[in-house]
């Protein structure tokens, strides 16, 4: 079971939140200019990385609002928590 | 051509000298330095990828690499749910095709692989669930997949223990039913397709994790592992939850995730269900196992996990649906609890297909149901990398589709079932 600090609300159970898979995917700036590899590539593929992995998380069950985790895919253990917007913390290993 | 073949004769002549002189199912062999094919990946996949290419394409060298011990993945921690009622034609006949290898099974590998045609029930909960079961039942006739619509008095009467009164919770309003889908052993699985590969000439090599892929100009020429290079022509990724792990090794993006799945089992009790019961809906499903447990099923976390476990809610939720599916269960006490790395595919279909790397081939993305895929996957996957050709059966299942939007959308009937 996870913990997670919710940048308003502090630390909750796992059970108020919804993962929202991988973080910083960026909406391409002119769609009509991608080639169906570059669609592809946007929609479908993901890093799906096995340790430190940055990902979206909703406080649902509580302020609803989203923010981003770096958390390491196999231990599960969260690394660290920062604002929709912002680059991941780089002191994570 | 079998030399060490199970019998009633066998075990009576091994009897006299009381068990002590069975031979090992398979050998272990230290890797050679050079094989025609490497598969990666000594699940059942895998290991049934082996077994076609040796006993049907007659390719010479074939090794299976397994970082663990064969079927310790997902093969052998998942619910053993086999059935083919997909709804597309491409996913129907794919695993109406391993269905039928299923039938035939436990002859073909002279191991009883424990297949039981005790029929899958899949329930219905609103008018929405009935009109889908009724739309994916005909889709499966036309394909010529048994299927039959039970209304709740017929699933009262085979499965007394289910509640199916007006008043529950999420009433069961109907189910389909596939008479010729049932549970198989999965470890036997595993066991059988290694020896029947290692008959063939298959070198099964444990504890040999793939560390790297080696690639010259564009074509494969063979692994990094902790055993060291091994060269080889062709290379099979079967990795299930490392699909990625491995594409990220060729230099190739993947559209998969890899969540865990869990699933528990009881204690054993006496015989109470005689059939499979899935329920998408309230997202459960539960077999009783010839020893007597119930095995139960849950759903997969939302979040990437490569930890081989999942979270508690997942299963709390999981059993409150069976316990209100079947009300004689809530004082069953549990004896185990486990997870899986599972690979999800964006259209919840699997990858059986060639790659960008001439000589390397991937299949992945079965996602939470590719056991009751295992000897079809197999079959055709050794029929791809055998002719580098993909077979008629599995040619939709290319990594293509996701460039030219051909997906085969299985959600319904593969998404959240097993
Ligand atoms: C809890 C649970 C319940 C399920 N229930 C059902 C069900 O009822 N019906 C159904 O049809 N399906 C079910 N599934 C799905 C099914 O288990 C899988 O789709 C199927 O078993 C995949 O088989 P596989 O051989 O591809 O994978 P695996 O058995 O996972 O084999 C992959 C192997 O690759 C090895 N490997 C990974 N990386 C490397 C490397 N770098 N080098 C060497 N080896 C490597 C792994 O150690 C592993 O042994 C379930 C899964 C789970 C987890
Ligand atoms: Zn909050």
């Amino acid at each position: 079971m996870l913990q997670i600090e919710c940048p308003w609300c502090g630390p909750r159970d796992q059970d108020e939140f919804q993962c929202g898979g991988e973080a910083h995917i960026v909406r391409p700036a002119a769609p009509e200019a991608l080639s169906d590899a570059e669609w592809a590539d946007y929609l479908f593929n993901r890093a799906n990385t096995k340790g430190a992995h940055a990902e979206q998380w909703c406080h649902s069950g509580g302020c609803r609002r989203w923010f981003n985790v770096v958390r390491d895919t196999v231990s599960y253990k969260i690394l660290s928590v920062y604002h929709v917007g912002d680059s991941p913390p780089q002191e994570n290993p | 051509m079998k030399k060490n073949r199970y019998s009633i004769f066998s075990l009576a002549r091994n009897a006299v000298s009381y068990h002590r002189d069975w031979r090992a199912a398979w050998r272990s062999p230290d890797p050679a330095a050079s094989y025609d094919v490497i598969v990666v990946g000594g699940g059942g996949h895998g290991l049934a990828t082996a077994y076609y290419l040796a006993a049907e394409h007659k390719v010479g060298r074939i090794a299976v690499l397994e970082k663990g011990w064969i079927g310790g993945g997902n093969t052998g921690r998942n619910t053993t749910i086999v059935r083919s009622n997909y709804l597309w034609d491409e996913s129907a006949h794919l695993y109406e095709k391993s269905l039928q290898l299923w039938e035939g099974l436990s002859q073909e590998l002279n191991f009883n692989v424990m297949f039981s045609q005790r029929g899958v029930m899949n329930l219905g909960h609103s008018l929405q669930d009935m009109r889908d079961i009724y739309r994916r039942s005909n889709a499966n006739r036309l394909n010529g997949i048994d299927s039959e619509i039970l209304n709740p008095a017929q699933i009262k009467a085979m499965v007394p223990a289910m509640n199916v009164s007006a008043n529950a919770r999420y009433p069961v309003l109907g189910a389909s039913f596939q008479a010729r889908g049932g549970v198989a052993r999965h470890d036997a699985v595993a066991w059988g397709f290694a020896r029947a590969a290692d008959e063939h000439g298959v070198d099964i090599i444990q504890n040999c994790e793939v560390t790297g892929i080696c690639k010259e100009n564009g074509v494969v020429t063979g692994v990094e592992t902790n055993r060291g290079m091994i060269q080889a022509s062709k290379v099979a990724v079967v990795a299930a939850g490392h699909s990625s792990v491995l594409g990220d090794m060729a230099g190739l993006r993947m559209p998969i995730e890899s969540h865990p799945l869990q699933a528990l089992v009881s204690e054993p009790l006496k015989p109470v269900l005689d059939t499979v019961v899935m329920s998408n809906a309230v997202h459960g499903y539960v077999s009783q196992s010839d020893k007597g447990e119930l095995v139960i099923g849950a759903g997969i976390d939302a979040y990437i996990g490569y930890g081989q476990r999942g979270s508690f809610s997942i299963i709390e939720g999981n059993v409150a649906a069976i316990v209100e599916l079947f009300p004689i269960f809530s004082r069953v006490r549990m004896l185990r609890q486990w997870g899986g790395i599972v690979d999800v595919c964006p259209d919840a279909c699997p990858i059986i297909s060639k790659t960008s790397l001439k000589g390397l081939y991937f299949n992945c993305g079965w996602g939470t149901g590719g056991f009751k895929a295992t000897p079809g996957s197999g079959w055709v996957f050794a029929h791809t990398v055998a002719h580098d050709e993909p077979h008629a059966l599995n040619a939709a299942f290319n990594m293509e589709r996701f460039t030219t939007g051909a997906l085969i959308d299985e959600h319904g009937a593969a998404g959240v079932a097993h």
